[in-house]
């Protein structure tokens, strides 16, 4: 299977799980979904065998909400058995909405927004002062860039020139209150980060090739902390999710859930060919 | 009079482990002078972060340290500390469960003139609420030494809170006793306990003396472990006095007088005083200066004692 039909795969698991659950953050796991495939796929070095490996890449999904493409790639991969997702959102369950240290393969605990990168800057700092070959990624939402706690961490990643940090953005311009420019613009989001000494790629954020490419980049940047700038579409692979903030948590109704499932088995068989 | 700050015997304890216990960091935010680590700053630059003015930054960072098998202890001032990063203290060291420690300094109304900004009489109340997260408060350097010494071997999140100036010594060099989350009984007595913690403890002491020699038997409780608070002390203190007064270096709110009385309210009831800073910005001074303008001095404490007594 490629990456690409994963992808849709995934994202039916994930629409799965936020019908039957009736709760979730369809839209952002929809944009973010190809970023967490590339990198649990391809890019990190890390598996179900390897989550107390001092030598494991670590991850924090700092747009803790987007916890459904989480928990549905970690279930793929072995690090928890699928039918455990069955309890997601019930009463006492540990899979709750956003993610959560008690599951295997989750090293930090995220949901209230500006904390990923500085955890991150903390774990990768540790890996330089080791002398490890770790790398730590972080993923964090457009809408949460206006946290100040990002750019206390963003200053200090490059101040500590942590080379081992790789941070990616999911830009797909759409919060709770609707546009990201409108609420709290940030453009131009690149020149910031590069003012604040990172390395910046821009990438299609939606295409794992291009992602693949924007990773490889960033290990080889040397002395400075990278971060990928993903331009994504929120609720990517369902035509009616797709730019609308609506579905930052809107749960499918049935005729909804129905051809949302139709049209990502189609994209999926697609991709297959 | 003794000269040594508790937070430099923060400081002292931690050099001395720093050399074998290369997983050892201490994090500061521009605050290694006021922390007094700068002497761990210059003897162990490997094993030292700096983060600049940014509390936030500075204990997330110190998550992240610990995630990946570092032993941080993080020092800065308790005002800054316990209310700009709280919630990272809330989410990143407690409910990730980090093996961070938190040392702030300076708390309470150390800082005197420097006015509201400056003061921590609400840190009990912040890092106490979060679950997970135990709460210190050292009354000398003896005591210091040994809560240190405890909490290097130890693997949980924790916050102390050390004043700013050297305190008179509680204990006799040598004759310290302490056991973990345990109570310390500075002096037994019959008639009442006061509860105290932190720099209060002395006056505490001070004000069993006096009361002795007005033939009142006074039991002192160093309640350094505001929590988990020593229940089992609390409870014998109900059972065995008459009375309890819980004197704190912290606001009325949320301090170690509400944690006393939720004990004693449901195990054995007794009358109680709760003294503590007011539940406003506290008048500017020097320490002392302050403490005895709101009767938190033996005086003051003994005359409460008399009072419930009475």
């Amino acid at each position: 299977m490629n990456l690409v039909e994963k992808s849709y795969q995934i994202r039916q698991d994930v629409l799965d799980l936020v019908y039957n659950g009736k709760a979730g953050h369809i839209g952002g796991d929809y944009s973010v979904c190809d970023i967490l495939v590339t990198l649990y796929y391809h890019v990190m070095n890390m598996s179900p065998e390897k989550v107390k490996d001092p030598n494991r890449d670590r991850f924090i999904l700092s747009k803790g909400h987007s916890v459904e493409s989480l928990y549905c790639i970690l279930a793929d991969q072995g690090y928890f058995p699928k039918e455990d997702l069955k309890t997601y959102s019930q009463f006492g369950s540990k899979y709750i909405g956003h993610p959560n240290n008690k599951i295997n393969g989750i090293e930090m605990n995220s949901g209230s927004l500006g904390h990923g990168l500085p955890v991150a800057v903390g774990m990768a700092l540790a890996g330089k002062m080791d002398g490890a070959s770790y790398r730590v990624y972080t993923v964090m939402g457009d809408g949460e860039l206006a946290e100040g706690s990002v750019w206390e961490g963003a200053m200090a990643a490059s101040h500590y020139k942590l080379d081992n940090l790789t941070a990616v953005v999911d830009r797909n311009r759409l919060q709770i209150s609707g546009s990201t420019e409108t609420v709290m613009h940030h453009e131009d989001l690149g020149k910031r980060f590069e003012s604040f000494g990172w390395h910046v790629i821009h990438a299609p954020g939606n295409d794992i090739e291009a992602l693949k490419k924007a990773f490889a980049e960033a290990k080889e940047t040397k002395e400075a902390p990278t971060m990928i700038i993903a331009d994504t579409v929120k609720g990517c692979g369902v035509s009616f999710m797709e730019n609308q903030a609506v579905w930052h948590h809107k749960v499918p109704s049935e005729a909804e859930y129905i051809q949302a499932k139709e049209e990502l088995k189609a994209k999926e068989a697609r991709a297959r060919e | 009079m003794n000269k040594i700050a508790n937070k430099q015997v923060i400081c002292d304890v931690l050099m001395e482990h720093a050399e074998k216990e290369k997983d050892l960091i201490v994090l500061c935010s521009d605050s290694r002078g006021s922390s007094s680590m700068t002497p761990f700053a210059d003897h162990f630059p490997e094993q030292f972060v700096e983060t600049g003015i940014a509390e936030q930054n500075l204990v997330s960072i110190a998550a992240g340290l610990a995630s990946c098998g570092k032993k941080p202890y993080v020092a800065s001032p308790a005002c800054f500390l316990s209310t700009r990063s709280m919630e990272q203290v809330k989410v990143d060291v407690a409910y990730s469960h980090t093996n961070v420690k938190l040392v702030g300094v300076s708390g309470g109304v150390s800082y005197g003139a420097l006015g509201m900004t400056h003061h921590s009489a609400q840190d009990i109340a912040t890092i106490g609420s979060i679950p997970g997260m135990r709460v210190y408060l050292p009354s000398d350097r003896h005591q210091t030494r040994a809560l240190m010494e405890a909490l290097l071997s130890d693997q949980e999140p924790a916050y102390i809170r050390t004043g700013r100036n050297a305190v008179e010594d509680v204990y006799e060099e040598g004759n310290v006793p302490f056991v973990m989350d345990q109570a310390t009984v500075v002096t037994e007595g019959t008639d009442v306990t006061l509860i105290a913690c932190g720099e209060m403890v002395l006056a505490a002491k001070q004000a069993a003396e006096e009361l002795s020699r007005e033939g009142i038997s006074a039991r002192v409780l160093d309640m350094y472990c505001v929590k988990p608070i020593d229940e089992a002390a609390v409870i014998r203190a109900a059972e065995e006095t008459k009375a309890i007064v819980t004197i704190e270096e912290h606001g009325p709110i949320g301090g170690l007088a509400g944690m006393v009385s939720q004990i004693v309210t449901s195990h054995h009831p007794v009358k109680m005083a709760a003294m503590s800073l007011p539940d406003a910005p506290c008048i500017a001074g020097k320490s002392q200066e302050i403490f005895d303008y709101y009767g938190l001095n033996a005086e003051g404490i003994a005359k409460k004692a008399k009072e419930l007594l009475a």
